[in-house]
This record gives C-alpha cells, sequence and structure tokens, in this order.
C-alpha cells in the first residue's frame, strides 16, 4: 500500500468517512448495466440458490430454486437466467461500425489492413462482490459443456436449449474480468473500493454493506458505526439485518430460515404427488405454492437489499467524471465482446476447460500489456494517481525555469533543447535515463541530462515530438514557465513477440496439442447437484 | 528448579486455573491446532488456546460474539460425501490412494477394516495405535483406519485428533486421508482451502509420527497425504496427492513454540481467570492483561477478532487496517501519531518515515486540490 | 577408507559429463543446476566454443543485454578468431560500446545479417522477434532458471536441441498480474523454463556443478544447507587458502569489530538494537556506509589460491547488497558523504550472476514491523549471501528471530505444483543462527 493511501485511510478513521482514492472514474459505465444479484447453497459447487437480475433497478426479475437439490429446478433457474442474460446480450451484437485490424494474411504472411465489424457498444454486467464474479465464471464452466436434446437426443438429462450459450457467454464475461482495466463484468466491492480509501482493511472492504457505511453513512453515524452495524447487527430472529452481499448465505439464515421452508416445500411436493383425487390434488398445489411462495420471499429478503446497494454504488461512481482513457479501455471491452460473438456465429466450439500452452501465454502477454497501460493511464488521467507515482520517484513535476536550444551532432542536425525543471520530487533518474510527458495526449520522450542543487533542478534533453524542421514546431518545447509532469514509466505499451500458433507449439512445452475434438460434457449420474 | 514432572502439573493446575472452576478443557482439534500459524505471534489466542479457554463462548460473554457459525446444508452434504467415498469398505478411497500414491503395490482387492471403537477418546487413541501395529505388522495387506483418534501433547496437555482416515499400505507406511466437500475443478480446487487442509493433514502426520515412533522398527509416514474432494459439478470422489512437508515443518515449530504459553502465564496478575460465567467488566480486564497483536485477518480464524479489533481500533492502533499498513512508518504506531506526523504537528523531520510522511501528505493535498480546480 | 575430495576432479568430471550429453547425447535437451560461482560462465563458454569447433551452427539465449554482452567478450577473449553474431535491439545503445573493439564480432538489429556465423547471441526477448527458416542445430539457453516458460515458447522453435544451464537458488522470475489459473498446468507461462521443460521432458540429462570457485569454504556449507538442501555443493577452496588482512587495526568500534570478525570467519553480523523503522533506516544505512568506509581505510588485503601475493581490497572489489532500490539509492548517499563513491550499491535482484571479495548486506527484514513474502523469498537471501569470495558482512537491526516466528504461515496451496524447496523462513532462520555465531552489538 502507498503512503499516500495509507494516509487517505488514515484521514478516513480520523474524520469517521472515506476519503477519495481517485479524483476520476477510472472504469467504463454503462448506460444500462445488467445487475446479477447471486446467492448459492452451501456445500454445493456453485448450485444456484436464487438471484435478482435485471437492468431495470425498480423491476429486477427474482429468480429462484425452490428445493436446490432437484436438478429440474436448477435447470428452469438457469433457462429463466439465459432469457434475461441472452436479450441482453444479443441486443449489443447488432449494432456495429466498421473498424480496421491488422491480420496476417493467411496466403502471403503479410501484415495487412482489413475492414470488420465492431460491436458499438458492449454489455456491462454488475455483481456484487469477488465471490460473484468466481461464481458467473462457475456457472459458466458447469454450463457450457451440456448438451440440449437438439445437440443430443440420447443425452441422459437434456439441459434447457439456451443453456449452453448462457455458458460460453459467461465464460467469456468471466474470463474478460482478468484483464486489468475491462469493464465488461464488474465486482461493485472492486470499484468502490478502487475509488475511495475506507477506515477499515481492504479485507473487511469485501463486505458491500460496510464499504457503502464508509463512503455514505447514513445521517448521524460515522462510517466506522455505520460498518460495525452492517457486518454484525441481527433482528429478533438472530438474522443480519444486513445479509452478506453473496453468493454465500449466512449459516444462521440457512439454519434457522432456509431450511425449515424448504423442508415444508418438500412436504407439501410429496404430499401432492400422493394426492388421490384432482379436488385433493388442487389442494395440495395450493399448499405447494405457498411453500414456493415463501421460499421465494426469503430468497428476496436475502437479495433485494444487496440490490439496492449495487445501485447506490453505481449512483456514487456516477457522479465522478469518466477519466480520459476509460474510453480507450472501453473500445478494447468492444473488441473482446464482438470477437466471441464471431466465433459464437461462427459455430466454433465453446472455450475448452483448459488453455493450450499457447493460448495461455497469449493470455498472460496480453494481460501484463494491459497492467502497464492500465497504470500509465491511471497516472496519466488523475493527479492523485500520478502523486503516489512522483512519492515512488517514477515520476515528477515542477516548473521549467531554462531552455537552451541544442541540436544533435550528425548530418543534419535535429533539435534536442535542454530544458530544465525546478521540482521538488526525488525521481530516480540515473545517466541517461529516459522520461515522457504528454504532449496534445502523444508521449514525448526526453533523457535526464543533468541535475543541480541536490536534485531540485533536473536537466532534460528533449528527443522527439518536435517536427521535421531544424527549428521546433511552435508548442513543442516546453518554455519557461510552465508547468510540467514528467513520467520515467511509458506511456504507450509495446506489443510482444509473435508466439507459434499452437499447431506449432516446440517440444519443450509438450508439442501440438493435436486435433481440438470437441469437449466431451461432464458425465452425468443420477444424484448429481447442478 | 522443580523437576519437569512437576513442572507440568503445576502448569496444569495454572491453566484450569485461568479456565475457571469446574470449567472444562474444550478439546484442541487438528483445525484450531493448524488455526494457530494464522496469528503465532499473538500472546492472546497462544494462552486462550494453551488453557483450553472456549473462546466462542468468551467472545458471547464479552459482548461481542464471533461470527462463525456452518450451514446444515453444507454439514449434510460434507457428512453425505464422506460416507460415499468410504462405501463398500472404502474400496474407492482405496483405489485412489493406491493410484495417487502407491502404483508400484499391488492393487487393493481387499482390505483390513478394524473395528476401532473404544469407550473415551484415550481408549479409542490406545485402540488406534493398537491396530496400526497390527497393520504395520502385515506386510502386503491394504488395511483401512476410519476415522482413527491420535493424541499429540501440546504444551503439557494432550489434544485428540480425529483424522477422517489412516490408510496403511503393503509396505507398511501409513497414508493421512483427508476428505473434503470443496470440489476438485478440472484438476484445481481453492488454494486457500487445500491450504486449510494441508496444515491440518500436517498435524496428523506429526500425531502419527509420534506412534510410529514407539514402534520398532518405526514405519514411515508418507508426507505426501491424500486429499479427496467431489469431482467437478458431481459428488463423485477425485483425489490430488498432496506434499505437506512444508506445513509440517512450519506446525511443528509453532507446537514447540506453544511451550512458551507457560511464560505468559508467569506474567499474568494472580487470579486471572477467563471463565464466561464472570461479568463481563472482570472478563475484559482479564483478557486485557494479555497482549493481543490484532490484525484484520484475525477475523477469519479466531473467536475473539471482534473483540480484539475493537479494543485495537479504540487505541487507534495502525494496523487494524492491516499488517502492511505499519511498513513505511517506521516507529509510529498510532492513527493520531501518524496523522499529526504527516500535518508537521509533530514527529522529528529527519526520520525518514516522518519526511515521507510529510512529502505523501504533500503531493495529496496537490492533487486534491487541482482536482478541485 | 574415505577419499579425500578433489574439488577439481569433481568439476572436471562434471564438466565432461556434461559435454559429452551435449556434443554426444541423443536427448534433445541438457539440464545443468549451477550453484553459485561454480563456473557456469566457463561452462557456457566452453560449450560454445567446442560446439562452434565442431560446425555446429549456434545460437545463444541469455537473459539480460548485460549478460549477452558479458557472453561476447568472454568468447572473444577465448577464441579472438571466432566468428561471433551479436543480435540487438533497435533502441538506443543496444549493446557495450567494448564490443565495437572486437574484429571478429558482427553485430546487428536483423538475424538476417549474421546468419552463417558459428554462434549469435542475444536476448531472449530480441530471439522472440526472429523467424527462421531452418532451425539453428544447437542452443544454449543461460539463466535459465531465471527465464519464464513463456520467453522460452517464444524461442524454441528456432532450435532443435539445447543445452539448459542456471542456477535454481536464485530469484525466480515473477509476473506482474495474476496467474493463479495456471497453477498446476505443466506449462504455466509463469513458471521457470526449466520448471516446464522437465515437465515435459523428464528424461533429459540433468547435471549439476559441484564446486563453488567463488564461495569460500566458510560459505559454501551454509549457503548449500540452506538453499541447496537437496542438491549440496563444497567450496572449491579450503579453509586455509583464503585470508584477508587489514593493515590498520581496529578501533574498537562496532564496524571495525564486525569487520575483523568477518576477516577471521568469513561471516559478520553487526547487530543493531532492536526498533521498527522505514526502509530506508538511517541508522543502518549509515552503519552499513561506516563498514564500507573503515574496510577501505583499514587498508585490507586478499590472499588467495589465484596469487600467492596478497591483492589489496580496492573499491572495485567491495559491493553492498539491499532488497530495495530506495535502500541503495540511501546507502549510496550515505557513502557519498563519507567520500566513497565507486563501490556498487545495487538490490539483489540487479546483484543476480556477480562476484565481489567482500559484500556488505543490509538484512532485507532489518527493522521491519513484519514478514511478507518478498522479504522471505528464498532467492533474494541466497543471491545476498552468495556475492563473496571472501567476506560477508551483515548489518540488521536485533529481533529479527521474533519477526520470523511471528510470521503467519497460511499459504494457499495450488494442487499439482512442485514445492519449492527451501521455505524462504527455514532459509532465513538457518542463516540467521549461523551469523549469531559472528555477532557484534553495536549501538551506534
Amino acid at each position: 500500500m502507498s503512503l499516500i493511501s495509507t494516509l487517505a485511510r488514515l484521514e478516513a478513521v480520523s474524520t469517521g468517512r472515506a476519503q477519495p482514492a481517485a479524483t476520476v472514474r477510472h472504469r467504463h459505465l454503462s448506460d444500462r448495466p445488467l445487475v446479477f444479484v447471486p446467492l448459492t447453497t452451501a456445500g454445493e459447487a456453485g448450485a444456484p440458490l436464487g438471484a435478482l437480475v435485471g437492468t431495470d433497478r425498480d423491476a429486477p426479475r427474482l429468480l429462484v430454486v425452490p428445493q436446490p437439490r432437484d436438478r429440474d429446478l436448477r435447470f428452469a433457474f438457469l433457462a429463466d437466467l439465459a432469457d434475461v442474460v441472452l436479450p441482453y446480450v444479443d441486443a449489443y451484437a447488432e449494432a456495429v461500425e466498421a473498424a480496421e485490424r491488422t491480420e496476417t494474411d493467411p496466403e502471403t504472411g503479410k501484415r495487412v489492413k482489413v475492414e470488420v465489424d465492431l460491436c458499438a457498444d458492449a454489455p456491462q454486467l454488475i455483481v456484487p462482490s469477488r465471490g460473484g464474479i468466481d461464481l458467473v465464471r462457475l456457472l459458466g464452466r458447469s454450463m457450457r459443456f451440456r448438451r440440449t436434446a437438439e445437440q443430443d437426443p440420447e443425452t441422459p438429462y437434456p439441459a434447457p436449449p439456451r443453456v449452453p450459450l448462457l455458458g460460453r457467454w459467461l465464460t467469456h464475461f468471466g474470463e474478460r474480468a482478468r484483464v486489468p482495466g475491462s469493464s465488461l463484468l464488474l465486482a461493485m466491492t472492486d470499484v468502490l473500493g478502487r475509488h475511495w480509501a475506507t477506515g477499515q482493511s481492504t479485507l473487511e472492504d469485501q463486505h458491500l454493506g460496510a464499504l457503502l457505511a464508509w463512503i455514505d453513512p447514513p445521517e448521524g453515524l460515522t462510517g466506522a458505526e455505520a460498518a460495525l452495524r452492517a457486518e454484525l447487527e441481527r433482528d429478533a430472529k438472530g438474522q443480519l439485518t444486513c445479509p452478506p452481499a453473496g453468493p454465500a448465505t449466512d449459516p444462521a439464515f440457512d439454519n434457522k430460515l432456509l431450511a425449515p421452508a424448504i423442508e415444508r416445500y418438500d412436504r407439501a411436493r410429496t404430499a401432492l404427488a400422493a394426492a388421490e383425487d384432482g379436488l385433493e390434488a388442487d389442494d395440495r398445489l395450493g399448499a405447494l405454492t405457498a411453500a414456493e411462495r415463501e421460499i421465494r420471499d426469503l430468497v428476496l429478503s436475502r437479495t433485494l437489499p444487496t440490490w439496492e446497494k449495487v445501485w447506490q454504488g453505481l449512483d456514487l461512481l456516477r457522479e465522478l467524471p469518466e477519466g480520459a482513457h476509460v474510453e480507450e479501455r472501453w473500445t478494447r471491452d468492444r473488441w473482446s465482446f464482438t470477437g466471441h460473438r464471431d466465433r459464437v456465429l461462427a459455430g466454433e466450439p465453446p472455450q475448452p476447460r483448459r488453455d493450450d500452452a499457447v493460448t495461455a501465454a497469449n493470455k498472460l502477454a496480453t494481460r501484463e500489456r494491459e497492467q502497464a497501460r492500465l497504470e500509465a493511464q491511471e497516472a496519466l488521467d488523475d493527479p492523485l494517481v500520478m502523486a503516489g507515482r512522483r512519492l515512488s520517484g517514477e515520476a515528477f513535476a515542477g516548473e521549467v525555469t531554462d531552455v537552451v536550444m541544442a541540436y544533435s551532432e550528425g548530418k543534419r542536425p535535429s533539435p534536442r533543447p535542454l530544458v530544465t525543471v525546478r521540482t521538488d520530487d526525488r525521481p530516480h533518474l540515473g545517466e541517461r535515463t529516459k522520461v515522457y510527458r504528454s504532449l496534445g495526449g502523444k508521449p514525448q520522450s526526453a533523457e535526464f541530462a543533468g541535475a543541480e542543487e541536490d536534485g531540485a533542478y533536473v536537466v532534460l534533453r528533449i528527443l522527439d515530438k518536435m517536427g521535421r524542421g531544424k527549428e521546433p514546431e511552435p508548442g513543442s518545447v516546453p518554455e519557461k514557465g510552465d508547468r510540467v509532469c514528467f513520467t520515467l514509466f511509458e506511456h504507450e505499451q509495446r506489443g510482444g513477440a509473435k508466439l507459434p500458433d499452437p499447431e506449432e507449439t516446440p517440444w519443450t512445452h509438450g508439442g501440438p496439442p493435436g486435433e481440438a475434438a470437441l469437449e466431451a460434457a461432464d458425465p452425468v449420474t443420477a444424484e448429481d447437484t447442478l | 528448579m522443580p523437576p519437569p514432572r512437576t513442572r507440568g502439573t503445576a502448569l496444569r493446575h495454572r491453566l484450569a486455573e485461568l479456565r475457571g472452576p469446574d470449567v472444562p478443557a474444550k478439546a484442541l482439534d487438528a483445525r484450531a491446532l493448524a488455526a494457530l500459524a494464522a496469528n503465532p505471534g499473538c500472546a492472546r489466542r497462544a494462552i486462550l488456546d494453551g488453557a483450553g479457554v472456549n473462546k466462542a463462548a468468551l467472545a458471547s460473554a464479552l459482548g461481542s460474539p464471533s461470527a462463525f457459525g456452518q450451514s446444515q446444508f453444507a454439514l449434510t452434504r460434507g457428512n453425505a460425501f464422506e460416507a460415499k467415498v468410504k462405501a463398500d469398505g472404502g474400496a474407492e478411497l482405496l483405489r485412489l490412494v493406491h493410484e495417487k500414491l502407491d502404483r508400484a503395490a499391488e492393487p487393493p482387492t481387499e482390505a483390513r477394516l478394524p473395528d476401532l471403537t473404544a469407550p473415551g477418546p484415550q481408549g479409542r487413541t490406545a485402540r488406534t495405535a493398537l491396530e496400526l501395529r497390527e497393520a504395520t505388522a502385515h506386510p502386503g495387506a491394504w488395511t483401512l483406519l476410519d476415522h482413527p483418534m491420535l493424541a499429540l501433547d501440546v504444551a503439557g496437555s494432550p489434544a485428540f485428533l480425529e483424522p477422517d482416515a489412516v490408510v496403511v499400505h503393503p509396505d507398511g507406511s501409513w497414508t493421512v486421508v483427508e476428505i473434503k466437500s470443496f470440489p476438485l475443478l478440472d484438476g484445481s480446487a481453492d488454494p486457500a482451502k487445500v491450504g486449510a487442509a494441508a496444515r491440518q493433514a500436517a498435524v496428523y502426520v506429526l500425531a502419527l509420527e509420534e506412534v510410529a515412533a514407539r514402534l520398532d522398527p518405526s514405519p514411515r509416514v508418507r508426507h505426501r497425504i491424500l486429499l479427496v474432494c467431489p469431482r467437478d459439478f458431481s459428488n463423485l470422489p477425485a483425489a490430488s496427492a498432496v506434499d505437506i512437508r512444508k506445513q509440517r515443518a512450519g506446525t511443528a515449530r509453532q507446537l514447540t513454540r506453544l511451550t512458551r504459553i507457560e511464560d505468559i502465564a508467569e506474567t499474568l496478575p494472580e487470579g486471572t481467570c477467563f471463565s464466561p460465567e464472570l461479568p463481563a467488566e472482570e472478563l475484559t480486564a482479564a483478557v486485557e492483561s494479555v497482549p493481543a497483536t490484532y490484525a484484520p485477518e484475525c477475523l477469519s480464524a479466531c473467536e475473539l477478532a471482534f473483540h480484539c479489533r475493537g479494543r485495537s481500533r479504540e487505541t487507534g492502533a495502525v494496523t487494524s487496517l492491516g499488517r502492511p499498513v505499519r511498513a513505511e512508518l517506521g516507529g509510529l504506531t498510532t492513527v493520531e501519531d501518524v496523522l499529526a506526523a504527516a500535518r508537521g504537528e509533530a514527529g522529528d523531520p529527519d526520520d525518514p518515515a516522518v519526511a515521507a510522511l510529510r512529502r505523501a501528505a504533500a503531493l495529496r493535498a496537490e492533487a486534491l486540490e487541482a482536482a478541485c480546480r | 577408507m574415505t577419499t579425500l575430495f578433489d574439488p577439481s576432479a569433481a568439476a572436471t568430471q562434471a564438466t565432461d559429463a556434461i559435454l559429452h550429453d551435449t556434443l554426444h547425447g541423443t536427448a534433445r535437451g541438457v539440464v545443468v543446476d549451477s550453484p553459485p560461482g561454480a563456473g557456469k560462465s566457463t561452462l557456457v563458454v566452453r560449450a560454445a566454443l567446442e560446439l562452434a569447433e565442431a560446425g555446429h551452427p549456434l545460437m545463444v539465449v541469455a537473459q539480460t543485454n548485460a549478460q549477452v554482452d558479458d557472453l561476447v567478450l568472454r568468447l572473444a577473449e577465448k577464441n579472438p578468431e571466432l566468428p561471433v553474431g551479436r543480435l540487438h535491439s533497435s533502441d538506443a545503445d543496444p549493446y557495450d560500446k567494448a564490443l565495437d573493439g572486437l574484429e571478429n564480432v558482427r553485430k546487428s538489429a536483423k538475424a538476417a545479417d549474421l546468419a552463417g556465423l558459428a554462434v549469435v547471441i542475444s536476448t531472449a526477448a530480441k530471439w522472440a522477434h526472429v523467424k527462421a527458416d531452418e532451425p539453428w542445430r544447437h542452443a544454449i539457453v543461460d539463466e535459465a532458471y531465471q527465464m519464464r516458460s513463456d520467453a522460452l515458447l517464444a524461442v524454441a522453435g528456432l532450435f532443435e536441441r539445447a543445452l539448459f544451464v542456471g542456477d535454481p537458488g536464485q530469484l525466480d522470475p515473477f509476473a506482474i498480474v495474476g496467474s493463479e489459473q495456471w497453477a498446476g498446468l505443466t506449462y504455466d507461462p509463469s513458471a521457470s523454463a526449466v520448471t516446464t521443460l522437465l515437465a515435459h521432458n523428464p528424461d533429459l540429462p540433468q547435471h549439476r556443478l559441484p564446486v563453488s570457485w567463488r564461495l569460500p569454504a566458510s560459505a559454501a556449507p551454509l549457503v548449500s544447507d540452506a538453499f541447496y538442501p537437496y542438491t549440496p555443493f563444497r567450496s572449491g577452496t579450503g579453509h586455509g587458502d583464503r585470508r584477508l588482512s587489514l593493515a590498520v587495526p581496529s578501533d574498537g568500534s562496532g564496524p571495525d569489530r564486525v569487520i575483523d570478525e568477518a576477516a577471521e570467519s568469513g561471516w559478520g553480523l553487526l547487530e543493531l538494537p532492536a526498533r521498527h523503522t522505514p526502509r530506508t533506516d538511517p541508522e543502518a544505512v549509515r552503519a552499513v556506509a561506516t563498514v564500507v568506509r573503515r574496510l577501505l581505510d583499514r587498508g585490507g588485503a586478499a590472499t588467495s589460491e589465484r596469487s600467492p601475493d596478497p591483492t589489496p581490497l580496492t573499491a572495485d572489489r567491495i559491493a553492498v547488497g539491499t532488497a530495495h532500490r530506495d535502500q541503495a539509492a540511501a546507502v549510496r548517499a550515505a557513502l557519498a558523504d563519507l567520500g566513497v563513491t565507486d563501490v556498487v550499491v545495487d538490490t539483489a535482484n540487479r546483484l543476480q550472476g556477480r562476484e565481489y571479495d567482500v559484500t556488505v548486506v543490509l538484512h532485507p527484514l532489518s527493522g521491519r514491523p513484519d514478514a511478507t513474502a518478498f522479504h522471505l523469498e528464498t532467492g533474494r537471501l541466497c543471491v545476498l549471501a552468495s556475492r563473496h569470495r571472501h567476506a560477508c558482512i551483515v548489518v540488521c537491526r536485533a529481533g529479527v528471530g521474533d519477526l520470523l516466528d511471528d510470521y503467519p504461515s497460511t499459504e494457499p496451496v495450488q494442487l499439482g505444483t512442485v514445492v519449492k524447496f527451501p521455505d524462504g523462513w527455514e532459509a532465513n532462520h538457518a542463516v540467521l543462527a549461523h551469523l549469531a555465531e559472528h555477532r557484534v552489538t553495536w549501538r551506534p
């Protein structure tokens, strides 16, 4: 933790309110995000219990699995979820704009520009916390290899038609969420934690209720008081008044409320099955409906508070102005979305269980590049982030006190002006260390040419972006009195080397993985869960 | 100096006093022992665990009840899974041990399944030791010990431990089996949960090694244990061998350090008692007489965490915000000291921690001001 | 009957076996583990020369430009006639200017310009951009334990077979983003190149160099036990072979006493009073600088098997190692205050592969309120404790033992990954216990 964010947290303790950790919003927020608040059943691998989902904060859709061990009911839940998520996703797949992409021509092997479609906007999923992201991945994994009756008439427990497709999309969202700076799938606790420093630990910030209590405490309470209440306050029945944001439920809820309700539901179902005539069946159906109603109410009572908190978080985030580079990163999300849309349309098989060696290495390279890009862009967009980089010696700001014109040696001397900057910062500059500043959104580079008065004055030699002439273009060289900020890190990321194609995986990495066989569905047993 | 035996007795007596009259010692199970590793620097936790104080009851009596609980759904599922793994005389379990740990051995077509029932934990421990010796004396056979009982000396008192299963291989070596209900998905599992299972298994391995040491020749206790979990989304068992050498070394160190509780006990005022029957005020004072090293990680590992967090926050300790916060603050330990130093109201400007704080504060103020403009 | 250990014979035997497997073996790869100062560079140069002599076109992959330049210089020194290609990047100052003075070394940013040369050397990063129609018959991959698996993936298509050489005890490669999702896969891109190579080719011949020529007899057993518990090595020299003498007698101060202790025993611990401090603890930093100043002032001289006459302990034979860059900067400033400007001060990462007569180390855990995984990383301590030929002096605040004992050991465990030994915790304790025998307490 940098000293600046430590200070912000300590100030939050002292003032009783969260302090800004950013001055702009560093993540894209859709005008119409799909909020997903899921709950799972304890002890089962991601077995859903219920969820609130939708794009309208006043009209969420409640989905409930009244008996989580019943495969048909779970399938019904997933089919309902697909009916909400897939139309939402499809709505973004249609509107496209023309864009250019560099591809390798398969015949000549040359890099050529091709015109392709780029989706004009992309869907955005918001879950309450990191556990929600893990569940999205888990649901994706559990669904994408399922077989529908149409795909495989022999399959013993066919999945509803759109469930495998939902699995592929959720997998894509989950995988994209691992890319630094991406916004297709966000956890509200992460985004809030990025923008505010609370008076509690980052571990405690994982509790959405407590986190919001610090950022936006109710009238008359300090953040600490409100957070404590959110974490621990229980009602007369021993239930948390602020239920956990899930997907795991509170054991007291499971044991005291949910388990008896499920038992009543089971009894009602058994009774209905044993009904001997129509009249009796009608009665018992009524009892079953009531029992199901009860479970639905319970699930709603545990998800609705979280649902409201997610929207409250969105309101708070929308008050922050968007960072200058956020749009550019969102465009990468749109490319990612478009790419997956195209793979689905092309009839490609679902994402494999495990990445092959080349795919894994490519993903790691992309994420490291995006991480570096994110760090640079956040600093350029936000003086508070830049302050942290200045403190750690990776950037410095100051006033230009002198500019001396100089030229490079050689046949065609180019301008290499020497600029002296007075600074209170202490950058880690060594001989000819390269530094960069943003000039009209493009990085201009300079090199360290010396320091005076114990580092209070830094002399830089400007190296580029001054035009082709002998005299620098107007405005391309800082002038005396200008405030400037240089970074030791690069502003733009170079692409890495191209890795071999998977079919050319070398012997050191196990050789080619072989023909991509269609991955088999998970074996299904009679008493399977999920 | 009194002879060691008397010293041990004196310590036991002292610990009983700390628990309070007629309060039975809460048995330390493997999970509790493994959790010691979560905060080995905490004297409060060491003495309370060492004395067998029921920390959950203590936390409630202090007015800060712990938030640990288990859902009955998880419990039912866990039991059902374990029963499934051990069905048919443990055939599937033994097959997994053979496949993952001992392929060179004869496959286990049949296995010995000794009866381990006996009265009381001591009886069961003796019975287990006897059957382990029996099994080791049967070369060439597979033996499955279902819920054996092992004893481990913890700071002078025995802790009784009950592994899910121990398997004796045909070569006479022993393997600890841990059955957990978190899934093994495409070959990998939640690393935090696997880590906890490995630390728990390490305690069993240490206890088994004590049993083995009493036999001649001493059988080998394997340092790769078998972790059995549900596979993917099914309830079919899948297994993975886990190398627990590191956890074993770590736990062994923590156990030797537990002897420290004698030193801690000596520093306590005469008459200190942690009985939940005592009034909250008295109890708070007793608990306060032992220093704690609270960190947010305690919240998921110790029943007393909410109490300690409250005290830590009251005193303004910066560590209540997380251990890493301290790293750059040098000798400054409270929120107010740090803020005063940052504001320039206190602190030696030549202290690099103070100087860095002031620079941080100035840079932060400058950035916030720039953003307002 | 016991046979006396003959280090030269043992080393020669190992080298012969390695070269035999490399030149005449049938396996596609040969892996060599080389502990600190065991002659890794000598081996690489010799293997390169022999392969070149046998007429096998050879590519050499190193990890940094400095390593590449160093290898080129060593090759040219051994065989100035050998045509060597130095493939470099298109950045400014892409290679050491010293290479310009070598007649048979051709430098280019394009691999095509270097085609046909006996040996072509570059970094893994640069090789990754090279496209070859015909793969090289042979390659040598240097510092293979510091190379990431994905970097090997990018270059392995360029060669048919390779000799992989490296030190498994030094700092592991790392990724700046999480890579847990691939943990346990044989080709985890964030693992070391050797881990992946051996996971897919478990039957490759594996060798190790058994003798450290750098570490003195006083250091090899400790470093071997603490950091290489399953692959021990020995010192090439005996206890009497190296001596550090000081012309000026001790003034009785802490720094002088610890210098005497280190000169005598090879190790010294200058222990300052326990206190929590920020990383750039001014007292500890000053203590480090003072020790260096006194080493220079006291007219140190090193006697070793290399020459019968003592060599003066000059500034270029001393280095200071720290865990963090800001600590290194603070020590440099403190040294400048004392008028010392030409002693190398660097972090463990940058000291990898370097060698000095005496090193002064600021203990990574000195003054810290808590230990972290970074500070406990075995490789970091191993690098700091294994750069010296004569003596290593560690400056540290008291209380590190308790700090280690209070360290929460709740690491997550990834299924399917090989447990890395030794554990940082244990290695730290082992080193600390040894240093305690050479402790000089000092209140500045």
